[in-house]
């Protein structure tokens, strides 16, 4: 087993859907989606954002982008004009996914 | 018919780079250039100020600009499309003839589209058996119609094509997707059918890419984002577009950011929900299916894109007022500066409660310790932070819980922890809270209405 840091082999971008928040995570390059593919789960992601989503979280591949895409429920407040986080439209999110660190098989 | 058209983005909403617009016509060659100007809150906003005066209730900067641009764009030929006109298209477009008589142009034609705001006909349309219950929640609009601010209707790119082969300069429309303004000029121009989904989903991508701005040439780019060239100058994407609905997104030379693979993927994967399900009032398309290629020289191809038949429904957008908010911050300095924010959360609480104030929610953030990254922010020592800002904001359904709200924040300069600074501006004042209603709306009961107005 070993460590990888998710933002070394990932970028993204994330934004509001009402009071879901949406991730876009892109690897790199095949072998990055290979690795983010197969160890970043929606259930680690909802893990990850313990306290923050409340909700659940689904997970969507775009292989031909090499890209995930997270929808996470219940998890900006109200979302839009209700909510009152100061990023109430999650868009430090994808960076805060990006903390992320992934255990893979060697 | 044309054999390439190029569609530039001037606008990713209503607030982006004022000149991005005047660029786009003059740095280099475009046929069309389209601009998103409605966010989901900004239909209630332009309500309200039309309730208050009936010529107004669209983007004031559409006239603005088209004194700025107009003569260019109707030397070049270049078309614009704008979804600018919110609730009042009529007074945009009569506002924009008056500029461009100002202007003594000879000849102009401005198409606007109505029929999307289903305000005044809500009645109606809930005695038909469609009470347009919330996507979300599935409740019926009745629980809110009375604090209903506006209702419209997306439209997508069909009322617009109608106004362009009407011969239209300019269109100037209300609710319309941002997909849509992108998507028109391609079915105009090259002729495309209803039912060719697979081109009406390559030139709905196209609009995705296109709607937010410069998000998708080097803006906001979260990869290798310090590589990105002269971003002060950032060049505003567009699409060149062939018949066949291949797609090259790229810029005009010589400007700033970077359009590459991965500036293009970021924008793609930006706010979508099931990538296979993209659905539209035109088509859904499937973004699953789009390949890239990055050809180099800020040039990125599209390709390959697979759509289906649009749903029966149009998306409806309402807004309601939901009681008031207000927003305090304070600033704390070294030594304990994380201590200090809190200490003085603490007794602002404590006063809040001893007032028998009524709050639907209170909400503490440190900003420059965890505003961003809540419970995921790695815990800081405090003589490591150099300062926080203490963020305190409130809802309630009682203004005058809100209003003596903004009332306690400076009173903590002198009667909480020291080295606190930063109160400018006064008092926080309550603002309205516009909440969001979601709902679909069978097409058959509503119909865009397209109208040409000329010089």
């Amino acid at each position: 087993m070993k460590k990888i840091k998710l933002i070394k082999i990932a970028h993204g971008r994330s934004g509001d859907k009402g009071n879901a928040a949406n991730i876009g995570i892109i690897a790199y390059d095949e072998k990055g989606y290979t690795i983010i593919k197969k160890y970043l789960t929606a259930q680690k992601v909802k893990k990850h954002f313990k306290g923050i989503c409340l909700g659940k979280v689904e997970r969507f591949e775009l292989p031909n982008i090499r890209a995930l895409n997270f929808l996470l429920h219940d998890t900006l407040g109200g979302g839009g004009t209700v909510s009152l986080k100061h990023d109430a439209q999650g868009k430090t999110l994808a960076a805060a996914l990006l903390r992320m660190e992934l255990e893979i098989k060697d | 018919m044309k054999k390439k058209i190029r569609i530039a983005s001037g606008q990713g909403f209503w607030g982006d780079l004022i000149d991005a617009p005047y660029h786009q016509v003059t740095k280099g060659d475009i046929d069309y250039l389209v601009m998103d100007y409605l966010a989901e809150v900004t239909m209630s906003i332009l309500q309200k100020q039309k309730n208050k005066n009936p010529n107004l209730g669209y983007a004031k900067d559409i006239p603005e600009l088209l004194r700025k641009i107009l003569p260019i764009a109707n030397s070049k030929g270049i078309k614009i499309i704008t979804n600018g006109g919110g609730v009042n298209p009529q007074a945009c477009a009569e506002a924009c003839l008056k500029v461009a008589r100002e202007l003594n142009i000879k000849s102009l034609k401005i198409g606007i589209i109505i029929g999307d705001n289903i305000k005044d006909n809500l009645d109606e349309i809930i005695a038909s058996g469609y009470d347009l219950k919330n996507m979300d929640t599935g409740e019926s609009i009745k629980k809110i119609k009375d604090k209903l601010l506006s209702a419209n209707v997306y439209f997508g790119a069909f009322p617009i094509v109608e106004a362009l082969q009407g011969g239209a300069d300019i269109v100037i429309t209300g609710r319309t997707t941002d997909t849509g303004l992108t998507l028109a000029p391609m079915i105009h121009e090259f002729g495309w059918f209803e039912n060719q989904y697979d081109l009406l989903a390559a030139g709905t991508v196209a609009g995705h890419v296109l709607e937010c701005g410069a998000q998708a040439s080097g803006g906001n780019f979260l990869g290798d984002w310090k590589s990105i060239r002269n971003m002060s100058e950032i060049g505003f994407p567009i699409a060149e577009v062939l018949p066949n609905g291949e797609i090259i997104i790229t810029k005009h030379s010589g400007t700033g950011g970077r359009v590459s693979f991965d500036t293009v993927a970021e924008q793609l994967v930006y706010e979508i929900g099931n990538p296979k399900e993209y659905i539209t009032p035109d088509c859904v398309a499937d973004f699953t299916s789009i390949k890239l290629q990055d050809l180099g020289k800020d040039r990125v191809k599209v390709y390959d894109i697979k759509g289906r038949e649009a749903t029966n429904f149009y998306k409806v957008s309402c807004s309601y007022s939901d009681g008031y908010s207000a927003v305090g911050t304070l600033t704390y300095s070294w030594p304990e500066a994380l201590t200090k924010a809190k200490y003085g959360d603490k007794i602002l609480r404590q006063r809040l409660k001893n007032l028998n104030l009524r709050f639907d929610e209170i909400r503490t953030e440190f900003v420059g310790y965890n505003a961003c990254h809540e419970t995921l922010s790695p815990q800081l020592s405090e003589d490591k932070i150099n300062e926080i800002m203490l963020r305190v904001a409130v809802r309630s359904h009682d203004y005058d819980s809100v209003e003596r709200f903004g009332k306690e924040i400076a009173p903590l300069i002198l009667t909480g922890p020291p080295s606190v600074t930063g109160f400018a501006g006064g008092r926080p004042k309550p603002n309205e809270v516009v909440a969001y209603w979601p709902a679909l709306i069978p097409k058959k009961l509503v119909t865009p209405k397209v109208e040409i107005l000329e010089i």
